[in-house]
């Protein structure tokens, strides 16, 4: 891995573990994120742990305009990427977003719309380099449309099947694209949560982001075990599904 | 931010409480912060220090950005989520080593500070805060200040030793001590009774720059206080086997093994550890070389086994630490010795330091003369009133207990120990004066009664 990784959503728990997981390799860092002061405190912790190269630049995801912009300048000062990491996510208000079509399209926009938005400017690059990486951070609630939170569910499910197609369109050119689907993960976006269990941390999540580089698969789920229980949760007949709670 | 509500404890596992906990991810997070609140590290401190029974506990642990890292004077910041195995990890590769450190490298800068904690160089180095260069402290009007011992120093020192009382403790700057390698030169000097401890302990010839003696408080009689007194210094490259000097700083760490739950309470009992007492001191009696050890085995034996608590079985333990002046030490410690014999009381593990002068947070725990401390496992209520009547041994000899191992003194005894409480409380009321910061312990001591 030549160029640095760039990992948009760098200041979230599971993006920064999986920064670390980058870092232990040797590989540089080139983190976005839109809190900057956050960026530079993380960006410094990252030199004194791993000793690695590492830049960072704000980026807000909501700025459609702007995504452009933002990649140029990506790509001009660090010459070529060796691959992305998306690591922006928003769970949003469900109960809200079902009522108010703004916090309904916020959801879609951060975990969706933005996210194909700056995506298919580092897919065309890395196809034009004919090497390197996309990881998406997807979720398992885009599995099924479930009533406790369709919303985001929605808009995970979209988004793995955006990077399933991005996978086909660069296979030919050489460009690696995996879908990473995890289960709860222990972060500020469950923390206190009821009903939660097999709860993974940050750490796992980060490290198995990162080996997934050495294996071959194009689908992730983080842990191995969520891959089985949506097995289930989505063989459950549709007449028998709409009638649960789950 | 959310909240989970939770049981939870110190490392004695006693008391349990019910708390309001929330997690903040970054330093931005620590704003707006509901009052009645603690901060809380890894809950490394004993008793109630970071527990605040149906209040707020903040977890700093998140809070771990290493800020700056000096490697060629050795000075390190840190948010104070960042634990002392963290600056291990950063710091030994590069020659350096923390100045003071505590028994174990679970624990957070914020903790460290809040308990102004010692480690085997006591006598020669003083306490975490005596190698503390400034912090920044987040008040209860949610202002970011920074102290030193020269900028606001009557803050710094009120904080240093303060449990986290005084505001929450967001930066801590430290300085490093430089090694050469990550070993240390470890020798053993068994003595036979209290007298020989005491007497190794103050002898120059003996004497290193970090010493320990670890007491057999089973034995009795005669051999009352025997024990084996471990002093060690970081090996020199001459001192180091020829195998070792090819990567002299890095070291290995052996696998943790962990105890995945609770051992049953009769596991551990009174007969098993006289026996394990009595073979560990003839075992460790027969060794008169210097032994070259890592630094992990050396100041960090309990991190090996993760969850060391859980062996305890579910009534846990007590620690009782205190410190006693010089000229009165000896006589203390085995008018206490004798007593805990008297009541059947038997203590697992304990250990005698030698403790230099005190330094300056107000509220600091250690003080010029010698320090015990005893790990007890509960196994009746009646542990509470002997351990009352150790209170009172400890008072009588113009000693005073450690507030980080402390889970049930009374606030009466406390206040007659710590004699700087009234000057710390004008400071507390200066900087926190609707008394936003509180646990379950400060209430417990009446730390702030009186305001």
């Amino acid at each position: 891995m030549k160029g640095p990784v760039l990992i948009l959503g760098a200041t979230s728990a599971i993006a920064r573990k999986t920064a670390f997981a980058f870092a232990a390799r040797g590989c540089s860092l080139y983190l976005a994120a839109r809190d900057e002061e956050e960026l530079a405190r993380i960006s410094k912790d990252i030199i004194i742990r791993y000793g690695v190269s590492v830049r960072h630049a704000g980026f807000e995801i909501d700025d459609i305009d702007g995504h452009k912009s933002f990649f140029s300048s990506v790509v001009n000062e660090t010459g070529n990427l060796s691959g992305v990491l998306f690591a922006i996510g928003e769970l949003g208000n469900h109960d809200l977003a079902t009522r108010d079509f703004n916090e309904a399209g916020k959801i879609i926009h951060r975990n969706l719309t933005g996210a194909i938005s700056i995506l298919s400017l580092c897919a065309d690059h890395l196809a034009q380099s004919g090497q390197g990486f996309i990881i998406g951070i997807g979720s398992v609630a885009g599995d099924r449309g479930r009533q406790s939170n369709f919303l985001y569910g929605t808009a995970k499910g979209g988004f793995s099947l955006y990077l399933q197609g991005l996978r086909n369109h660069l296979h030919p050119k050489g460009v690696r694209v995996i879908t990473i689907k995890p289960g709860f993960v222990d972060t500020a976006m469950t923390y206190g949560m009821k009903g939660l269990f097999l709860v993974a941390s940050p750490d796992y999540v980060g490290n198995r982001i990162v080996k997934a580089l050495d294996k071959s698969a194009d689908i992730l789920y983080i842990p191995w075990f969520w891959r089985y229980i949506m097995l289930i949760i989505r063989s459950i007949p549709e007449p028998l599904f709409k009638r649960l709670k789950l | 931010m959310n909240t989970l509500t939770t049981k939870i404890s110190g490392w004695g596992r006693f008391p349990e409480q019910i708390c309001n906990l929330s997690r903040p991810e970054k330093y931005t997070n620590l704003q707006a912060l509901p009052a009645n609140t603690i901060p809380r590290g890894l809950g490394r401190s004993y008793g109630d220090a970071a527990l605040n029974e149906k209040g707020s506990v903040l977890l700093m642990e998140r809070l771990n950005r290493f800020l700056q890292f000096d490697s060629e004077n050795g000075i390190i910041r840190g948010e104070a989520g960042v634990t002392m195995a963290d600056i291990l990890k950063v710091a030994v590769p590069e020659g350096w080593f923390p100045a003071v450190t505590p028994g174990t490298k679970h624990v957070t800068l914020g903790g460290c500070v809040a308990a102004d904690v010692h480690g085997k160089n006591h006598h020669r180095d003083g306490s975490f805060g005596d190698r503390m260069k400034s912090l920044e402290l987040i008040t209860a009007s949610g202002e970011r200040i920074g102290c030193s011992a020269s900028e606001r120093p009557e803050i710094f020192w009120a904080t240093i030793g303060g449990m986290g009382l005084t505001g929450i403790i967001g930066e801590v700057e430290t300085s490093l001590r430089r090694i050469e390698t990550a070993y240390i030169a470890v020798r053993h000097y068994p003595a036979s009774n209290l007298e020989a401890v005491f007497h190794s302990l103050s002898d120059d010839a003996v004497d290193d720059y970090y010493s320990v003696a670890w007491l057999d408080v089973m034995a009795k009689g005669a051999h009352l206080g025997r024990g084996i007194t471990i002093c060690g210094h970081h090996a020199t490259m001459n001192e180091l086997p020829v195998d070792l000097r090819q990567s002299p700083l890095s070291v290995t760490l052996a696998p943790k093994k962990n105890i995945p739950v609770d051992l049953p309470c009769w596991l551990l009992n009174n007969q098993g550890m006289r026996l394990f007492n009595t073979v560990y001191f003839h075992r460790l009696s027969s060794e008169q070389e210097t032994i070259i050890v890592d630094y992990d085995r050396f100041f960090y034996p309990l991190d090996r086994l993760d969850h060391w608590n859980r062996l305890y079985g579910k009534r846990g333990f007590m620690q009782y630490q205190c410190v006693l002046p010089e000229n009165k030490a000896i006589e203390g410690v085995r008018e206490l010795l004798e007593y805990m014999h008297k009541k059947d009381c038997p203590s697992y593990l304990a250990v005698l330091k030698r403790f230099g002068a005190a330094g300056k947070g107000m509220l600091s725990f250690p003080t010029q003369g010698f320090t015990l401390a005893l790990d007890i496992p509960v196994y009746s209520t009646t542990l509470l009133p002997i351990l009352d009547a150790m209170d009172q041994i400890v008072l009588r000899h113009d000693g005073r207990v450690y507030l980080a191992k402390d889970a049930r003194m009374s606030g009466t005894v406390f206040q007659q120990m710590y004699s700087n409480l009234p000057a710390w409380q004008l400071i507390k009321k200066e900087i926190d004066p609707e008394n936003r910061f509180t646990s379950s312990l400060s209430r417990r001591l009446r730390m702030t009664e009186a305001l």
